[in-house]
């Protein structure tokens, strides 16, 4: 019997693959498959529900924040009026904090998509909240009146002494020239605790908002939250990409993307997040591509798990 | 196409539909989708093996997402919070994403090995992997939707990524009005359009033969004598 | 911070893990994966019931 190895190609030709089948059928009833598919399906669904239901722990509010970690809220709050926070210092969208973006090479997608949700943390994140309330803080107009520098010098000496402190007790704080910091960071963490300042935060003034920027910027500025996170396994770090929260599988499929952020050279390059995506991007287009790839396209040949999956046909001629 | 001067059999083609865009698009349709591959009734001797199954696997994990999806979607995100109906739709939802990927996965593992690629089936193979990928884009905006804990944790991580290629303020994740909309919308009909495709294009080319068949195998009725094979009967 | 979550009861629940070296999952991840590769191994070796063949 000779036997011409039929193509890998996915080309039409003159061979077998490409012409409509002329062997033997069986019966098969694809209403009945789905059928059958649907109902197996469905009981698994419903039983994996009924005994692993699904996980719900409850979000971080400025306020349970403020309640749990006060040092870590006042820490922030300080560093948003310095403009030292991750967010003040992240570049586009939110600013335009030089050299901070991510580039491959002279691409610079993040520089090109320019500043498009405008974030500045000291007024966004401190003292426009505090202007909305109804006892005006003379701390508010000292701040605003003094100029950028005189503010950065201000916010800069208290975050330092902050650090200092023990705990980072802003009660323990030595003295020193930090101006009105002090006061207006002492009062958001007042407005955060009585719940006030998730409103504010989140309606920017608004009846309706359904954007949650700012609270999650301000959110992860702190160390309360990301501290949560690690304690779940949840940060880049930790495959924090693929898991979720408890024992619920979570996006598994995402674990070559989360791997990346595991292994050099990304894991301690700063431009980390546009060589995994685009990494990933690639290797994409090449399993969607992989048709045309030589050499790939033939690893089903060479690797003969066919003989396996076909085990009945080939056992039957 | 082929034109009406040709002598054929089949009024379909004869008739006066071949003149109108609405008549050749019906032709169109019928020679390459004609209702016995559209909805069969044999498949060839070779399809026969568990392997078979996963895609139709991962169609009833669609079936069962969309179901649910819809349910939570006439009560709106915070329903599972405070209702058990709502928390069960939301874990028969979750789960349901689970199998679907599961099933996808080995589907797709399983049409490698068999190089289901070959024989002009390129698009099925592209349009599969499409399935694969904005599936998972889906899946993702999901667990922005989850208005919990792992939503935020995730929206605050995952910004990073998008805004360093460029597409953070159109894909926000921290916005969950943007993310809701991708989500039950844009993203939904994405899956739903590839997938129908991918299924569509898969009767329409039928199952790729085994790599080793051969025209001389004893499966096979010989396509230029008649038949030959001792086994085959005229059917 | 570590001893500021140790004063609280922690919100979030934290989950099983098994780590080797680089490699950390989550056991709910790891049943997931190794049920594909089992499905996909049975697929290839467990017999189909034999439908009637025509023709």
């Amino acid at each position: 019997m000779t036997k011409v190895p039929s193509t890998m190609s996915w080309r039409t030709g003159d061979n077998i693959a490409s012409r409509p089948w002329r062997g033997r059928v069986r019966d098969y009833d694809l209403f009945k498959e789905l059928t059958i598919g649907v109902v197996v399906v469905g009981l698994l669904v419903l039983g994996l529900s009924a005994i692993f239901s699904s996980p719900d722990d409850p979000g971080v509010t400025l306020k349970s924040w403020a309640a749990a970690a006060p040092a870590d809220f006042v820490a922030t709050a300080t560093a948003e009026l310095g403009g030292s926070s991750g967010t003040a210092g992240y570049g586009p969208p939110y600013n335009s904090t030089p050299d901070a973006s991510q580039h491959l090479g002279f691409f610079n997608p993040q520089e090109l998509s320019g500043v498009r949700l405008a974030i500045d943390t000291a007024n966004d994140f401190v003292i426009n909240p505090l202007k909305t309330q109804s006892t005006q803080l003379p701390a508010v107009a000292v701040w605003t009146a003094a100029t950028a520098d005189q503010q950065a010098k201000w916010a800069a000496n208290y975050s330092a002494a902050l650090a200092a402190a023990p705990d980072g007790d802003p009660a323990q704080v030595a003295k020193g020239s930090y101006g009105p910091v002090p006061e207006l960071a002492g009062a958001l963490l007042g407005m955060a605790r009585s719940g006030n300042l998730d409103g504010v935060l989140q309606n920017s003034g608004q009846p309706y908002n359904l954007n949650y920027t700012p609270t999650i910027l301000f959110l992860g500025d702190g160390s309360y939250f990301p501290s949560l996170a690690a304690a779940a396994h949840l940060t880049g770090d930790q495959w924090g990409v693929m898991n979720e929260t408890g024992n619920t599988p979570g996006q598994s499929w995402l674990w070559l993307f989360s791997l990346f952020y595991q292994i050099e050279p990304f894991k301690s390059s700063p431009n980390a997040d546009i060589l995994v995506v685009s990494t990933m991007l690639v290797l994409s287009l090449l399993l969607t591509l992989l048709p045309f790839i030589p050499g790939l396209r033939s690893l089903p040949r060479k690797i003969p798990i066919h003989r396996l999956i076909w085990k009945d046909y080939y056992g039957q001629r | 196409m082929s034109t009406v001067k040709e002598s054929s059999p089949d009024p379909e083609l004869a008739g006066t539909g071949a003149y109108t865009w609405t008549g050749k698009s019906r032709q169109w349709f019928l020679r390459h989708l004609p209702p016995e591959k559209l909805l069969p009734e044999d498949q060839p001797s070779y399809v026969a093996s568990w392997a078979y199954v996963f895609g139709m696997g991962a169609v009833a994990g669609l079936i069962f997402i969309i179901g649910s999806g819809v349910v939570l979607s006439l009560n709106g995100p915070q329903w599972y919070h405070v209702s058990s109906l709502g928390h069960f739709t939301n874990s028969v939802h979750l789960w349901s994403v689970e199998l679907f990927f599961m099933f996808m996965v080995v589907h797709l593992w399983i049409k490698f090995w068999m190089a289901a690629w070959r024989g002009g089936r390129l698009l099925t193979w592209i349009t599969g992997m499409l399935a694969f990928l904005v599936s998972i884009v889906t899946a993702f905006t999901g667990y922005l939707l989850q208005t919990n804990f792992d939503s935020q944790w995730i929206a605050f991580e995952a910004k990073d990524a998008l805004n360093a290629v460029g597409i953070g303020a159109w894909f926000n994740v921290a916005n969950l009005g943007q993310i809701f909309m991708w989500h039950i919308m844009l993203l939904p009909l994405a899956v739903g359009a590839v997938v129908a495709l991918h299924v569509v294009l898969v009767r329409a080319h039928g199952v790729v033969p085994p790599l080793d068949a051969a025209a001389t195998d004893a499966q096979l009725r010989d396509s230029t004598a008649g038949a030959q094979d001792p086994e085959a009967k005229p059917s | 911070m570590h001893e500021l979550l140790a004063q609280a009861p922690l919100p979030v629940t934290p989950g099983t893990y098994f780590g080797w070296g680089p490699v950390m999952i989550q056991s709910g991840n790891l049943v997931v994966i190794l049920t594909m590769l089992a499905l996909f191994i049975l697929a290839l070796i467990l017999p189909f019931p034999g439908g009637r063949s025509r023709k």
